[in-house]
């Protein structure tokens, strides 16, 4: 039944596809058609897949989606709360196709830093996209990955320049107009050895109904480079978004990663972090923050393939209402990663009867000589905690609120641009905060 | 110090009190007058950091007898944060971290709240931070404690500076001090203490719960009470600590003396 239902499914999923034009570039279209053809022979996940267990997406299956076959216009007015004051760059794409009005490259000459659309970008930095364009997120097990690629036309490309330091973010926003519209969001980031940058990956709606995104990004840090890489899903309270990320660390390299999920009916994050070189180090911090019957799960997967690698990881869950959070946290420590330093804690807050949380920390370990420590807590908020201030006079709904509101600002702390930070904290705010009944 | 016309600020009696069922107060009895600074020393499980979470109203102790006085009012009556508004501050052994709240804040928060039941004028936060730096001279603090999250990776002497920065802050009448020296470097140890010293004043009073006598030697008590088994079985002026700290706890314990009635 659900084959069947599948395929059906992913038939109509892929009925826009062959509207795109190929490319001059054959490698470029043998990817394309390599993954639509992978993208037919597999099923859409249920929970009989260990990798979907707690994450039931039939709803999607009984809804058709189709690509947006030219963007709406858009106003910037109509973006205007989103653009970051900081932004050294920022890409907009509306449903999926890149929309340069409203975009703002870089391409002074002070900097060689590229920040543009993928498809332009074939022409012109075909080396760069050819070694790296779906060589981090593999598709040949994952349908949506596979869909994403095959549907490739439009995306991010940011390729920062050896030994330079970007110190203000580059910012990629893609904006949701459209019910019932299926877009496939790409982005890719180079940075080349010894250069340091941050990216923002945004997802926001501009209107309340069903759609869904399915986005992939894949990072590569080369050797000595450093990336901060925020990513915040704001997506449409009935929408649907899946995602995956992959990363690469090259030697000493360093990936500092923020995920933080609001919106979407059903939400899945995967992200992959593969220390593919000696003393690369990553810190992988996430925040759901959810309610009503939402659903946002995120499994990571962080892979000390060399010796000598340090990896951080916070990841914590407010659920409210009837909603349910799901962490699958995987820490891989290959042989011969000697030396390596390894945290993770997942930290789940649960606001109402009904809410739920399955979280997993997963620990593969093949060397012997490594530091590897690993938490989970569910529950209530702390009474020690709740003690401490209303020893100081906050009431008991006011200490609620407060330590409510510090569980989800813990990690929005963690983002290095101030504006969004700021603005994501008066979301934290607004959805943690009790009033007296 | 002891002033003639102070006045009864704590009264306790025949305190017990238990946690999980068992009893850890076993008859308590002392009376506090305003001006007084009043040392409970004591060995590990003596009951005496039970007795400070109780007078702060921690629900994880059940009081199972006796009364407890402030000011006259029932403190069994108030909840924690009705007591903090009263006038009643517990300098915690072991302050909490809250990362995600930056201490400015948590500050400011605390402040507001007991001005506003005391009446008086709330501070918005650009009023508040030159009120706080201020505060902060007296403890010798590092300006970037407003910023970092509520005592979050602060080191032991950090997070006990920031404790009596509350104190100051919100001005208690009965403060309470537990274990306020554990863990404090000797630097550290003299920059609180003399801290304390500036705040205690004619009308307020200080509880200091310790283990250790050295803390004071920078803050002079008017009596000390040893606590035993849930008791306070002996009670004498500041000399008693320098006994203490000279024949151990087993003395006062095998002493001829029958426990004493205390601040009577």
């Amino acid at each position: 039944m659900d084959m069947v239902v599948g395929k059906n499914y992913l038939e109509s999923l892929l009925q826009g596809e062959p509207q795109l034009r190929p490319s001059p570039l054959s490698w470029f279209n043998n990817i394309r058609a390599s993954a639509v053809e992978r993208a037919g022979t597999l099923k859409i996940p249920t929970t009989r897949d260990e990798e979907w267990r707690f994450t039931d997406i039939s709803p999607l299956a009984k809804l058709s989606f189709q690509p947006v076959q030219e963007a709406p216009e858009v106003k910037k007015e109509d973006i205007a709360r989103f653009y970051l004051d900081e932004a050294q760059a920022t890409l907009v794409f509306v449903d999926g196709h890149y929309m340069p009005r409203l975009s703002r490259g870089s391409n002074t000459a002070s900097t060689e830093l590229v920040v543009t659309n993928l498809r332009e970008a074939l022409m012109t930095h075909p080396r760069e996209i050819e070694s790296h364009l779906g060589r981090h997120a593999a598709f040949e097990g994952k349908l949506f990955s596979a869909l994403n690629t095959a549907f490739l036309h439009d995306g991010a490309l940011v390729i920062v320049p050896r030994n330079e330091a970007i110190e203000r973010p580059v910012h990629l926003l893609f904006v949701a107009t459209q019910a019932e519209s299926a877009s496939h969001p790409r982005c890719l980031l180079i940075a080349q050895s010894g250069s340091a940058v941050t990216v923002v990956e945004d997802y926001v709606t501009l209107q309340e109904g069903a759609y869904i995104t399915n986005a992939v990004t894949e990072i590569a840090i080369e050797d000595n480079a450093q990336v901060d890489h925020t990513r915040v899903q704001r997506d449409s309270m009935n929408a649907f978004h899946i995602a995956n990320c992959a990363a690469r660390l090259g030697r000493s390299s360093r990936y500092r990663s923020v995920s933080a999920a609001f919106g979407a009916r059903i939400s899945r994050y995967d992200l992959n972090a593969v220390m593919a070189a000696e003393g690369a180090e990553c810190d992988v911090d996430g925040l759901a923050l959810i309610k009503e019957r939402q659903l946002a799960d995120t499994h990571t997967s962080i892979d000390h393939a060399k010796p000598d690698g340090t990896s951080r990881q916070l990841h914590k869950c407010i659920v409210d209402g009837a909603a349910h959070a799901v962490f699958n946290g995987k820490i891989i420590v290959r042989a011969g990663a000697q030396h390596t330093d390894s945290s993770q804690s997942s930290r789940n807050l649960l606001l109402s009867a009904r809410a739920h949380v399955d979280t997993k920390p997963q620990l593969e370990i093949f060397a012997d000589d490594v530091k590897c420590a690993h938490g989970a807590t569910v529950g209530q908020l702390d009474t020690e905690e709740l003690f401490y201030l209303k020893s100081r006079g906050l009431s008991a709904l006011g200490a609620r609120n407060l330590l409510t509101y510090a569980f989800g600002a813990e990690v929005i702390d963690r983002i290095p641009v101030a504006s969004l930070k700021r603005e994501l904290e008066r979301t934290v705010l607004e959805q943690t905060q009790r009033v007296e009944q | 110090m002891i002033y003639p016309d102070s006045k009864v600020l704590l009264e306790v009696r025949d305190l017990h009190a238990t946690v999980n069922g068992v009893e850890i107060l076993k008859g308590i009895d002392l009376t506090v007058r305003t001006g007084e600074i009043h040392a409970i020393m004591g060995t590990n499980g003596s009951g005496k950091s039970t007795f400070a979470k109780v007078l702060a109203g921690h629900s994880a102790y059940q009081v199972t007898g006796g009364s407890i006085l402030f000011e006259g009012r029932n403190l069994f009556d108030l909840k924690p944060e009705e007591r903090a508004r009263a006038g009643v501050f517990l300098a915690f052994q072991y302050p909490v971290e809250i990362p995600g709240v930056a201490n400015s804040h948590f500050l400011r928060l605390a402040y507001n709240t007991v001005q506003a039941e005391r009446g008086r004028e709330e501070l918005d936060p650009l009023e508040f931070e030159d009120f706080v730096r201020e505060k902060m001279k007296l403890l010798e603090m590092k300006p970037d404690f407003l910023d970092r999250g509520v005592n979050e990776g602060f080191s032991g002497g950090e997070k006990k500076r920031n404790e009596i920065l509350q104190m100051a802050l919100l001005e208690p009448k009965l403060a309470i001090l537990d274990e306020t020296d554990s863990g404090l470097d000797i630097d550290a140890l003299r920059v609180v203490t003399n801290g304390v010293n500036k705040l205690a004043n004619k009308d307020n009073a200080i509880i200091l719960v310790t283990h250790y006598q050295r803390m004071l030697n920078y803050i002079t008590p008017d009596f000390v009470h040893v606590m035993q088994s849930g008791r306070i079985i002996k009670t004498g002026g500041k000399d008693l600590a320098l006994d203490l700290e000279a024949h151990g706890y087993e003395w006062v314990g095998t002493g001829k003396n029958a426990p004493a009635r205390v601040g009577a």
